[in-house]
């Protein structure tokens, strides 16, 4: 009998490399990247919430896509077992790969036999995750970002700050600057019309989509019973790689499956609508091992745990590998619109990164971004498949690790909130100390509140007042009566 | 009808009128609200910031105190919120209180069937709905059906009022550079709206809002709408 | 045999059994939401649907031959429909042999059939079935024409499912090639086919 084996956490770009709050700084003081972040996730808002609120059944599709999502995660092992036999029946071929550097490996040998020095792509999150560009350029391999965003990230040497739209924290202007300095064929007059810049990118690309002999995409769903393979999009980028190279290698977390064809009937009405706010996106590919005569005759699949493993054996936390990327969770969240999807360190910014990237690598490692949320719950209401990320958070500040005077602090205060006796005393201490004060500074300013105090309530008092005591608690307001 | 008023701890110490208010609303009723002064806090701060076992004592002790009530009512939206989403979870013997524990307009709107409670109140206000009110106990339009009543008030609609202030508990001191930038934001949609008077259902968010409010000098108070209700126009 | 190396399948399916050692409780998915569309006019609102993602819809296979006087060099799968180019003078290319990427990106145009249409969502769907063509043929030339046959519109999302051969490749199109990733303001054109034109035929149609 064999030992059992421990699920594993993973690597990569999954880690803060500065705690969220020092990261969000420079971001929060950003006026213009502030604007683009407003103004682009209030477009989003209003999209998505137009067409939810058409479907009359959303919340039973929510319901459904939630209880499948639960389903797979539960026969996760059966069900990859059931997918690689059916696409290497269908005739691709399966690799598995235990984390980044693995995964990357892959890629790069299966490149190579394939006689390649370029890879184009499809946007994909699990080879930002694996940092697979970097493992191929470091190989000699040059990887084109496809994906309008992606280019201009790319292009930018920047790395992606939101799940779908990676170019989020840049406007028109700024895109149209990174073009003219990085693309050699650009017209000299560019606008900075969408429709320009859109069109700029297709020329730029156009000669490398019909030339390239390998792409590298992910998955937005894998289905087990038919081995089908999902990617949904909008530019035609993503048809272009998956259909006209010989060779094509797909990079799929492990928790992208669907037990059935059918569930398909789920997914697709609920991550367009909450994702880019349409009905249905422009292109969704779907292909099956290799169709003779009909695109990449040469098909490989990488099926990459990095971490999910780690996710799975955490009950309370388990649902986070439900996520089917669609972002909606960034687009409302109020910490992510005002610090930027970079402060968040890993590729999974936004509600979803602050709970999955520290399952990912373990909480310790991640210890800032379950703090990095209000709690305010908005993430919750939209997301499609219903993960409790507020729960989840609070469930992961129980791992972190405490700074030693915020523990004192709570200790006492604890101590002194378990017993009625002592907090009743706290209280008669608090007001008789804070009273007086209070009323000096009521004589003195005609207010009841104080406008400095040291660390670490100069935290509070930097922007706001803070009121004090009154001249009695409620308890005693009671019991004179 | 036993009723216990459950005050919470940042209630009892900084905003007594609030309780005063409260227990004002439901006399004027003609309800009977005890106050059993064994409690202490929820432990929502400890719980929400990492030390569940620090919280526990305190939700043992909320049982203790209050399971023998047929209603709690609790001036706040995050504290009842706690009991209610929290409690089960953490205390499976809470889960019966749990259920019975009110924040003040579920009380007066679900349970007592009132929305006029008699209040007058002549100023210029604007609502903020609070987070967890909001989302996580589905007040909906309780608190502005139970304001609409109030003899005198003017009622102005808040922009962007569903976006959270910033507050968070422990988030506004371990990220004050987003809490204070979500912060502005809701400060000037409340200063966009020319009232006079901000009210919530949570002291906590009002303290955080009402702090800002005042540092800028705007001129606009921060109440519990409890205290409108209890016609403290004051 | 000591020292083995265990192969990456074997670790991580081990790894994920030891992962859901609490043994989770089996789910039973709800699946209340409608399957079957109840909407009277489903043409209505596929014209409706593809009007509103920029798509260019016709009426009647009458409004081919005046559509196709436009173009010069047209694409089509080895087995279209001969009258569908009834009257049509332009240059042919029939994709047997397949026609090299290349070769398709200097056409003007290419027509096909398809294999279902959801009303709901504006959604025509190849799956390499008769009059559909491989995937390359519908995606390199700037402006793809395709016949839409009354009989293959459904209302809703799942009831398309249930017409589509799974192991087929499939490519499901909502209007032209567009974008949101500029400002997320959707702009349409982008490596797709730029212009999108659909020629309902059939009763109803």
């Amino acid at each position: 009998m064999s030992q059992p084996v421990a699920p594993a956490t993973g690597s990569g770009r999954i880690r803060t490399p500065l705690p969220f709050p020092t990261a969000a700084k420079p971001a929060v003081a950003d006026p213009q990247l502030r604007a683009n972040l407003h103004r682009a996730t209030r477009t989003i808002r209003a999209k998505r919430a137009r067409v939810v609120d058409e479907v009359p059944d959303w919340e039973a599709l929510r319901d459904a896509g939630s209880a499948i999502k639960a389903d797979v995660q539960r026969r996760l092992p059966e069900l990859l077992e059931q997918f690689e036999a059916s696409v290497t029946a269908a005739g691709a071929t399966v690799h598995w790969a235990r984390d980044a550097a693995e995964a990357c490996r892959i890629v790069v040998a299966l490149t190579r036999a394939a006689g390649a020095d370029e890879v184009v792509k499809v946007k994909s999150m699990a080879t930002q995750e694996i940092e697979l560009n970097e493992a191929l350029e470091a190989a000699g391999i040059a990887a084109y970002e496809t994906d309008l965003a992606e280019l201009i990230v790319q292009l930018g040497e920047d790395t992606p700050s939101h799940i779908l739209v990676p170019a989020i924290h840049y406007n028109r202007a700024q895109i149209r600057e990174i073009f003219q300095r990085r693309m050699p064929d650009v017209p000299a007059d560019l606008s900075d019309e969408p429709a320009a810049l859109a069109e700029a990118a297709r020329a730029h690309l156009r000669r490398r989509f019909l030339s390239a002999r390998v792409a590298v995409s992910g998955a937005n769903f894998a289905v087990a019973d038919t081995g089908t393979l999902v990617v949904v999009e909008s530019e035609g980028n993503g048809r272009m790689c998956l259909t006209l190279p010989e060779t094509l290698i797909s990079v799929v977390g492990v928790e992208k499956l669907l037990p059935t064809f059918t569930d398909l009937e789920v997914f697709l009405q609920l991550l367009p609508r909450s994702s880019t706010g349409e009905r249905m996106n422009p292109y969704t590919s779907m292909w099956t091992g290799v169709t003779p005569g009909d695109g990449p005759q040469d098909v490989h699949v990488v099926l990459v745990d990095n971490g999910r493993s780690a996710v799975l054996a955490d009950p309370v936390g388990r649902p986070a590998l439900s996520c089917i990327r669609c972002s909606a969770c960034l687009n409302v969240c109020p910490v992510y619109e005002r610090a930027g999807g970079h402060a968040y360190g890993s590729v999974y910014p936004g509600p979803i990164g602050a709970i999955l990237s520290p399952q990912l690598t373990g909480v310790a490692d991640n210890a800032s971004l379950p703090y990095a949320s209000t709690l305010c719950g908005a993430c919750y209401d939209v997301c499609p498949v219903k993960i409790n990320i507020p729960e989840i958070l609070v469930h992961l500040r129980q791992q972190a690790p405490h700074p030693p005077a915020e523990r004192a602090a709570m200790g006492v205060l604890s101590w002194v909130m378990r017993s009625p006796r002592r907090w009743a005393a706290a209280l008669r201490l608090a007001r008789a100390g804070a009273g007086p004060l209070g009323a000096y500074r009521m004589r003195r300013t005609g207010a009841r509140t104080l406008r400095r105090l040291p660390w670490p309530g100069s935290a509070w008092t930097r922007s706001r007042d803070l009121p004090l005591p009154g001249p009695q608690t409620f308890r005693e307001w009671w019991g004179k009566q | 009808m036993r009723i216990a008023l459950f005050i919470t701890c940042v209630n009892d110490l900084a905003y007594p009128g609030t309780g005063i208010a409260v227990t004002r609303i439901l006399r004027r009723l003609g309800h009977t609200v005890e106050f059993p002064d064994r409690q202490t806090c929820c432990g929502q701060m400890h719980a929400n910031t990492g030390y569940r076992a620090e919280a526990m004592p305190m939700v043992r002790n909320y049982v203790d105190v209050f399971d023998g009530y047929d209603a709690v009512v609790a001036p706040s939206g995050s504290c009842t919120a706690m009991i209610r989403d929290q409690y089960p979870r953490l205390h499976p013997p809470a889960t019966s209180v749990a259920a019975r524990t009110y924040e003040l307009s579920e009380l007066l709107v679900d349970v007592l069937g009132v929305t006029d409670v008699g209040a007058e109140f002549p100023e210029t206000v604007t609502y903020h709905p609070t987070c967890h009110g909001l989302r996580m106990l589905r007040l909906g339009d309780r608190p502005l059906t139970l304001l609409r009543q109030v003899r005198g008030i003017t009622l102005v609609e808040l922009g962007d009022a569903e976006e959270c202030c910033g507050f968070g508990g422990t988030f506004a001191l371990k990220n004050p550079d987003v809490s204070t930038a979500m912060l502005t934001d809701k400060c000037a949609r409340v200063r966009d709206t020319g009232a006079r008077v901000l009210a919530a259902a949570d002291n906590s968010c009002l303290a955080h809002i009402g702090g800002g409010l005042d540092r800028h000098r705007s001129g606009v108070r921060a109440m519990h709408y409890a205290e409108i209700l209890a016609g403290a126009s004051s | 045999m000591v020292g083995e190396a265990v192969s990456a399948r074997d670790e991580i399916l081990a790894r994920l059994r030891t992962a859901l050692a609490d043994s989770p409780p089996p789910v039973q998915v709800p699946r209340r939401y409608r399957r079957v569309d109840d909407r009277p006019d489903l043409i209505a609102t596929l014209v409706d649907r593809l009007e509103d993602y920029r798509a260019v819809v016709h009426h009647g296979i009458d409004a081919l031959p005046r559509l196709l006087s436009e173009v010069d060099r047209l694409a089509v799968p080895a087995d279209l429909p001969a009258d569908w180019l009834t009257g049509y003078a332009g240059q042919v290319h029939r994709d047997a042999p397949a026609l090299s990427p290349a070769v398709l990106d200097d056409l003007d145009a290419v027509l096909t059939g398809c294999a279902v249409a959801i009303a709901d969502t504006g959604t025509i769907i190849l799956d390499a079935g008769p009059t559909q063509g491989r995937r390359a043929l519908t995606l390199v030339p700037d402006r793809h024409i395709c016949v839409v046959r009354a009989d293959q519109v459904v209302g809703l999302l799942p009831e398309a499912l249930t017409r589509l051969n799974p192991r087929a490749p499939q490519t499901w199109i909502s209007g032209p090639s567009a974008t949101s990733d500029i400002e997320l303001n959707r702009v349409e054109g982008v490596h797709g086919p730029r212009r999108l034109e659909v020629v309902l035929v059939g009763s109803g149609a």
